[in-house]
């Protein structure tokens, strides 16, 4: 009896993995695989002409942070490496924030709309989020650039005289981050505020509070899971940003996933590239884990 | 009484944003569209409604290779994703939790939590590896990375419609001694299509659309219509690219609308 139901469990088992064998294959070998390949190559030694020298050393890593003097061999933190970090943090942060703050009310819009409705607003999110990222940044870039349609519109109104250049700023990466980005916001927000009971809000206002009070001690704490959701969803694609960056800084506001490609091409640096990714991969985990840690306790508390 | 009549629900100034909201992301899309029907070379200056541009981008050798390669990626990579996502599906949908159930998913949702430069990089890596090994340049590259990255994508709605099976039919014929391979084909299969279906079409849309993996992944004279027009950028943009880009956007929103019905269809 133990025996017949042991060996049952046993082709359960193996009839799972075999199943899960075609997937597993796939993702070891174009995935997992060669991410663990990539560890390798940050510690070798750069070839001439890209590619690595099979030879151990730790100069990649090194020369995430630092660099070393080509005068007296010292080293020092790398300036320019410093500030593309900075400016993809600093742009990321505030493309999160530009995200909240168009993001949250339009997920509350949603929300207060009749059930009917609810459904066509939401396709009006869901659309650009499948459309093509690349299009949708050639989208934005056509209206701002030189000739685009906002300069060719103040001219012909007659407000400037020559076109603002709004192209390759750090201004221009924002807007298009926000843009690309926005519907990562919405979604997990809407989300939550679906299920929100409004009939608290009513008894806030019963009991005299303000519209603002309202919003910062009964509708904000209530959908706090979805606002720390979708700030994670809108931060991580943002820190990690290679489209974006080039279309709208066109090559002179390099942020960190350029930083990246800049050592597989011109660059020539693949263990330095290969640091660099693992270095992103790294950031990206802990803002993972923060947010699963947040959600796991929101639920705690929240029941 | 003097709160009398007004509506509780609205908050000062949400309603102006939100709409703010919708034409801030449908208008640079529908300005896109409009200018790939100018009948000048501007993107700005309206000159009148021609279909030129989309003659030029049909006679365009380049564009037609790009369209052909994307195509031939985005059909076999979306077969593949869809085939390895459904038996994955139904290895650990509805069964009780087994060892190995967390590193089996992180390694299914890897493609979405790893940011994609890092995956491209990680692939250019490992690729040339074996380009050098091998000498093999062709498409397999793409088609081999294009599969991996659609699996969730696939996975995530036949994994969903699996979920809100019920299994009883498929007890029921097992008992009037019906093949595993006849239960699938017969009970399992039918039920599960509309799941298939949708996850078959996200992964294609996934795959047609996919820039940063393509562009470090293929071998040169390789261009997929994203990387083709990527690679436009540095050049004097005509309403050429409006054209391909309606083109592909108007793909794309078949697929969003075509995959929110199938994935309403009730069990």
């Amino acid at each position: 009896m133990t025996d017949l139901s042991l060996t049952a469990a046993k082709r359960a088992s193996r009839r799972r993995w075999i199943l899960l064998a075609p997937a597993l294959i796939l993702l070891v070998f174009a995935a997992s695989g060669p991410l663990l390949i990539t560890v390798i190559f940050s510690l070798l030694t750069p070839g001439d002409y890209g590619g690595v020298v099979w030879k151990f050393s730790t100069d990649g890593w090194f020369g995430v942070f630092a660099q070393r003097d080509i005068f007296d061999g010292t080293f020092g933190w790398s300036d320019a490496h410093l500030s593309i970090f900075w400016r993809s943090v600093k742009l990321s942060l505030i493309t999160t924030v530009a995200c909240l703050f168009f993001g949250v009310p339009t997920a509350y819009f949603i929300a207060t709309r009749p059930k009917k409705q609810r459904g066509f607003w939401m396709l009006l999110i869901i659309i650009p989020f499948w459309t093509n990222l690349l299009i949708r940044t050639f989208a934005i870039l056509e209206l701002i650039r030189n000739e685009g349609t906002v300069n060719s519109l103040l001219i012909w109104a007659g407000v400037i005289d020559a076109p603002i250049q709004i192209l390759y700023t750090e201004f221009s990466i924002i807007l298009g981050m926000v843009y690309v980005y926005l519907p990562l916001m919405v979604l997990p927000v809407y989300a939550s505020m679906e299920r929100f009971d409004f009939s608290l809000v009513e008894a806030a206002y019963d009991l005299y509070a303000t519209r603002f009070r309202v919003l910062r001690r009964v509708i904000l704490p209530l959908v706090k899971p979805g606002i720390v959701a979708g700030s994670i969803l809108v931060f991580v694609p943002s820190l990690g940003a290679y489209v974006t960056p080039r279309v709208m800084g066109g090559g002179n506001q390099l942020m960190l996933g350029n930083l990246i490609e800049l050592q597989f091409g011109q660059g020539r640096n693949w263990p330095l590239g290969a640091a660099l990714s693992m270095t992103l991969l790294a950031i990206v985990m802990v803002a993972l884990i923060v947010y699963v840690r947040a959600a796991g306790n929101e639920e705690v508390q929240h029941g | 009484m003097a709160r009398q009549g007004f509506n509780i629900r609205k908050q000062t100034g949400f309603s102006q944003i939100a709409i703010a909201c919708f034409v801030m992301l449908y208008m640079p899309i529908i300005l896109l569209v409009v200018y790939s029907f100018n009948a000048g070379t501007s993107i700005a200056i309206w000159e009148g409604f021609s279909w030129r541009w989309y003659v030029s981008a049909w006679a365009n050798d380049q564009v037609q290779e790009a369209t052909v390669r994307s195509l031939i990626i985005a059909v076999w990579a979306s077969a593949i994703a869809t085939t390895v996502a459904v038996l994955a599906a139904l290895a650990t949908t509805r069964t009780p939790k087994f060892k190995g159930q967390t590193a089996v998913f992180a390694m299914i949702n890897q493609p979405l939590m790893v940011p994609e430069i890092v995956t491209a990089v990680a692939l250019l890596i490992f690729f040339a590896m074996i380009k050098v090994a091998t000498g093999y340049t062709g498409l397999l590259y793409l088609i081999v990375a294009h599969s991996a990255f659609c699996i969730p994508f696939a996975y995530l709605p036949i994994r969903a419609r699996l979920q809100g099976m019920d299994l009883s039919l498929e007890q029921a014929a097992a008992d009037l001694y019906a093949s595993p391979f006849k239960v699938f084909t017969r009970i399992t299969l039918p039920q599960l299509w509309p799941g298939i279906a949708a996850g078959a079409m996200l992964a294609f849309v996934i795959s047609l659309d996919d820039v940063v993996i393509t562009e470090f992944v293929k071998s040169a004279g390789q261009d997929t219509l994203p990387t083709y027009m990527l690679g436009q950028l540095r050049r004097v943009m005509t309403p050429e690219i409006n054209a391909i880009s309606t083109v592909l956007l108007a793909i794309s929103v078949t697929m969003v609308i075509a995959f929110t019905v199938l994935t309403k269809v009730r069990n």
